[in-house]
């Protein structure tokens, strides 16, 4: 095996792992696990990691995450505050009509209950971890271009979307700029008016000219597209889509008969699956070096699907490990086999080959 | 390969077509330039050869427009897209990708070709037109010219057989200009790619035409290059000067004039230009160490400048040399890191307009943007007018007057919108002028007129230092300069290069001569106005 080259990893791949880490996380409430499942990410990240613009927001989750542990908590002081033996302090309660009985405002704060909210906490803020994760490792264009190519069309327009929102930044900044030179006529009201009005007819005049440059540059050609392979394509989308939300519903309700669960599901992929190919096929088009799935991908891949099921495995077979007793209090023990899967996890920071730092894209 | 017969556009509530008649026969590997005023229907014509008009602008098409075969009328532009290539006037508005490598493979991905074919393709058109070191660039950080020619090697990986520029380099500096159109003219005569370009700014593509369309209205004329120039409304500088020594046929390059010019020099060599009175007023803007810096990069590095009373200063400068923030820096609402600027409205007490309410700064120093249309929020002409006037406290009417005496004849009830570039130029012009500040600065006012709206801007900024204003204009333009700066200040890399009376500064180097200089040099005539004034006064 020759000498392992630097590129980018598929963002699919990334996005799986990214996305097991998170199922994995939504398994537990024990904090030891999380803040491993965090640390984990974190070491992913800082290991594979580009200097690409949009690598540069792993801090920014980490500290949205902490946001939400911290109104995690707040809330549940003040509401609710918890029944436990331990009371810390408490705050004055504000007495509620009887209308409202089981609800309670201020009054004891005990330390089970705060505990219970940062475990809770703690949960949510690795579930934005993991997935803001996927966000810093992977291209979001590249990942748009990967779709399945009956959906080609829906990911161009999100692209230029997404390029669109820094033009109107840009050319807002601009006209706040030239309105100055007019010395800022009238007040409130009139701002608006003086920076929306050209931005918007600056948004809009690019939107045709866009528009223009697309239809030209032969954007939306279907070539031989019959009309029964149209009707065939949307019949197989539609009952697949319709399947998937059943199935879903299914599996997630347990109350419902075991068939219209994973059955239902997986009938449902399956038909949108072949919708997709059947709408793929008549498009004409093309893909200028699409991302390849090789071997590194695969690994990448299973190791967050591999901590996902594990985790899965672990909250059935011994649920107490995952969500350490809160009634009466314990510390909290790491579970040697969860642990093991989890780090587990950390795997890809060798696996995943080194990103091509992207050259000139330092603006 | 492009045949319009009897080809009319109307376009939806309009009185007057906007084409009619029009018959022409482009053949293949022609570079065809269209040649008319704003308005004339160049745009129009344009479009009509990939079937944008009428199947994205609307209107109603009459007559049949075939391109290699292909009839526009039984198919839409997209299904032209292996065919004709087009690029529009600011190539940025065009972009779909981010990325240049991207952004070549777009139109091949449409089109279906095969991922080998498609990657050799990317990298034979990097290499064709000289962009390979930009290949993973972001878009948006790329110069004028370099997106200018990624846009056209984006439509050129398709293979076009037909290639339609509108004015490709309209917006570009000198050198910026030269690249593109040798990129142009390389790919029509080593590939045989038929070409069909607008371009307002014919010195600078008229001598590499083999056909020239002149539009004059709504109608279409086609023929030789010199034959067509001898009579259009619109003709470069060396064209007037040919029409004025009687030169037949006309000479379209500087070389080709220089040959046919020996008489003309001898005549002239007795003589000397009526010189401009020399500009020896009050310094009514002084500048000292004026820095500005965005983030680390450094715009302007300590320029001193004086623009004096009764004066028109000439800003140039290639793409991204500081201009913009040295003019913003000197009306005072742009950054300024360092350095001062004291603006002499009364020579008693001067001021730093940067220190004054906007309101106030725009008493003593008015600046036109790039884009003057940021400026303009109401729906109609009428009303952008009185609420300038009440702006800037000055008597109704006010604007209105200033706006007829620079373009005449807007109705009232237009949209700002609607109006023609040069129109907006005046409007906004005429807004800033309302509020009577002694100095006027304009930023690339030049971009998208005509020669005839040129040459009224150059009339009405003579007219401006003429009444003791300080007018101070950048621009890329060397004909604009020649006929009305006194005075020219060159920039680069946010330095002054050269600063100089314009006779000077413009015939030092020759990327900046205007093209009469380079046909009467050594002699130091710049423009076909002096030339005539001098032989009128000769044979009287």
């Amino acid at each position: 095996m020759g000498p392992r080259l630097a590129r980018d990893l598929h963002p699919g791949a990334w996005w799986l792992w990214a996305l097991g880490m998170a199922a994995a996380a939504t398994r537990t409430t024990n904090p030891l696990l999380l803040v491993l499942i965090v640390a984990v990410v974190g070491v992913v990240v800082s290991a594979r990691r580009s200097e690409a613009p949009w690598a540069k927001g792993f801090g920014a989750y980490v500290v949205f995450g902490l946001v939400v542990i911290a109104l995690r908590v707040v809330f549940r002081m003040f509401l609710d505050g918890g029944d436990g033996a331990h009371v810390l302090f408490r705050l004055p309660e504000i007495p509620l009509p009887e209308a409202a009985a089981g609800i309670r405002l201020g009054g004891a704060v005990s330390l089970e209950g705060v505990l219970a909210a940062v475990y809770d906490g703690l949960r949510l803020a690795t579930l934005v971890i993991c997935l803001g994760s996927a966000n810093v490792l992977a291209n979001p264009k590249r990942l748009l271009k990967s779709m399945p190519s009956a959906l080609y069309e829906v990911g161009s327009a999100v692209t230029v979307a997404l390029s669109l929102a820094p033009q109107m930044v840009e050319s807002g900044r601009r006209v706040m700029r030239a309105r100055r030179l007019r010395g800022e006529p009238g007040r409130r009201l009139a701002w608006f008016h003086q920076v929306a009005i050209p931005v918007m007819a600056d948004a809009l005049d690019r939107s045709l000219m866009l528009a223009a440059a697309m239809d030209s540059r032969g954007y939306g050609r279907t070539a031989g597209a019959t009309r029964a392979g149209r009707t065939l394509t949307a019949t197989l989308m539609l009952s697949g889509l319709g399947g998937i939300c059943v199935g879903t519903y299914g599996t997630l309700d347990t109350t419902t008969p075991r068939v219209i669960g994973l059955p239902m599901l997986v009938a449902g992929v399956a038909l949108a699956v072949g919708g997709l190919a059947a709408g793929g096929r008549r498009v004409p088009r093309s893909r200028y070096r699409p991302d390849r799935w090789r071997r590194e991908e695969i690994g990448v891949a299973l190791c967050g699907l591999g901590v996902a099921v594990a985790l899965g495995i672990v909250a059935s077979v011994d649920p107490d490990a995952l969500n350490p007793s809160l009634q009466p209090l314990s510390w909290p023990a790491l579970p040697l086999v969860a642990t093991v899967a989890v780090l587990l996890g950390a795997l890809p920071s060798v696996i995943a080959p080194q990103p091509r730092l992207a050259a000139g894209a330092s603006t | 390969m492009i045949h319009f017969d009897q080809v009319s556009v109307t376009y939806p509530g309009a009185a007057t077509p906007a084409l009619r008649d029009v018959d022409l026969n482009i053949p293949e590997g022609e570079l065809c330039l269209v040649v008319g005023r704003t308005g004339a229907g160049k745009s129009t014509l344009l479009g009509c050869v990939n079937g944008l008009v009428p199947h994205f602008s609307g209107g109603d098409l009459r007559g049949r427009v075939r391109v290699d075969g292909r009839d526009t009328a039984l198919h839409p532009p997209r299904d032209f897209a292996d065919l004709v290539g087009v690029v529009g006037q600011d190539p940025l508005a065009g972009f779909v990708t981010d990325v240049v490598e991207d952004e070549l493979a777009f139109g091949m991905e449409q089109l279906g070709v095969a991922p080998a074919v498609m990657r050799k393709r990317v990298e034979e058109t990097l290499d064709l037109l000289g962009i390979a070191e930009l290949r993973s660039r972001p878009l948006r950080t790329l110069s004028g010219g370099q997106q200018q020619r990624v846009a056209i090697g984006a439509v050129l990986a398709m293979h076009p057989k037909v290639l339609v520029l509108d004015e490709p380099t309209s917006a570009l500096d000198p050198t910026a200009a030269e690249e593109v159109l040798a990129a142009i003219t390389r790919l029509v005569h080593d590939l045989g790619v038929t070409a069909v370009v607008a371009e307002h700014r014919l010195e600078r593509v008229a001598q590499y035409a083999d056909l020239v369309i002149v539009l004059e209205d709504a109608t279409a004329a086609a023929g030789d290059p010199a034959t067509m120039l001898e009579t259009s409304p619109i003709a470069p500088p060396i064209v007037e000067l040919g029409r004025l020594a009687g030169w037949s046929p006309l000479p379209l390059s500087a070389r080709d004039a220089r040959r046919v010019a020996q008489p003309l020099r001898d005549r002239l060599a007795a003589l000397s230009p009526a010189s401009n009175p020399n500009c020896d007023g009050d310094v009514v803007v002084e500048g000292r160490g004026i820095v500005v810096r965005y983030g680390t990069t450094v715009a302007v590095r300590g320029i001193d400048v004086e623009i004096r009373s009764g004066e028109v200063v000439a800003l140039m400068g290639r793409n991204g040399s500081g201009k913009s923030s040295l003019l913003w820096a000197l009306q005072g609402s742009g950054p300024r890191d360092g350095g001062s600027v004291l603006v002499h409205s009364d020579p008693n007490a001067p001021l730093d307009p940067a220190r004054l309410r906007p309101a106030e700064a725009r008493h003593h120093v008015g600046l036109v943007p790039q884009t003057p249309a940021d400026l303009l929020y109401l729906p109609t002409v009428v009303a952008e007018c009185s609420q300038a006037d009440s702006d800037a406290a000055a008597a109704a009417g006010t604007c209105r007057s200033v706006l007829d005496r620079l373009v005449a004849g807007i109705d009232d009830e237009t949209h700002p919108r609607d109006l023609s570039e040069g129109q907006r130029l005046a409007l906004v012009l005429a807004i800033q002028l309302s509020a009577a500040p002694r100095v006027v600065l304009l930023d690339e006012p030049t971009r998208g007129l005509d020669y005839p709206a040129k040459a009224a801007l150059g009339s009405l900024l003579r007219d401006l230092a003429e009444a003791g204003k300080s007018v101070m204009v950048s621009t890329h333009d060397v004909e604009f300069v020649a006929a009305c700066a006194d005075r020219v200040v060159v920039m680069a890399e946010g330095e002054v290069v050269a600063d100089g009376p314009t006779a000077e500064v413009v015939v030092a180097s020759p990327a900046f001569a205007p093209q009469v200089a380079k046909v009467l040099a050594p002699q130091p005539w710049l423009t076909v106005a002096t030339v005539r004034d001098a032989l009128a006064e000769l044979e009287p």
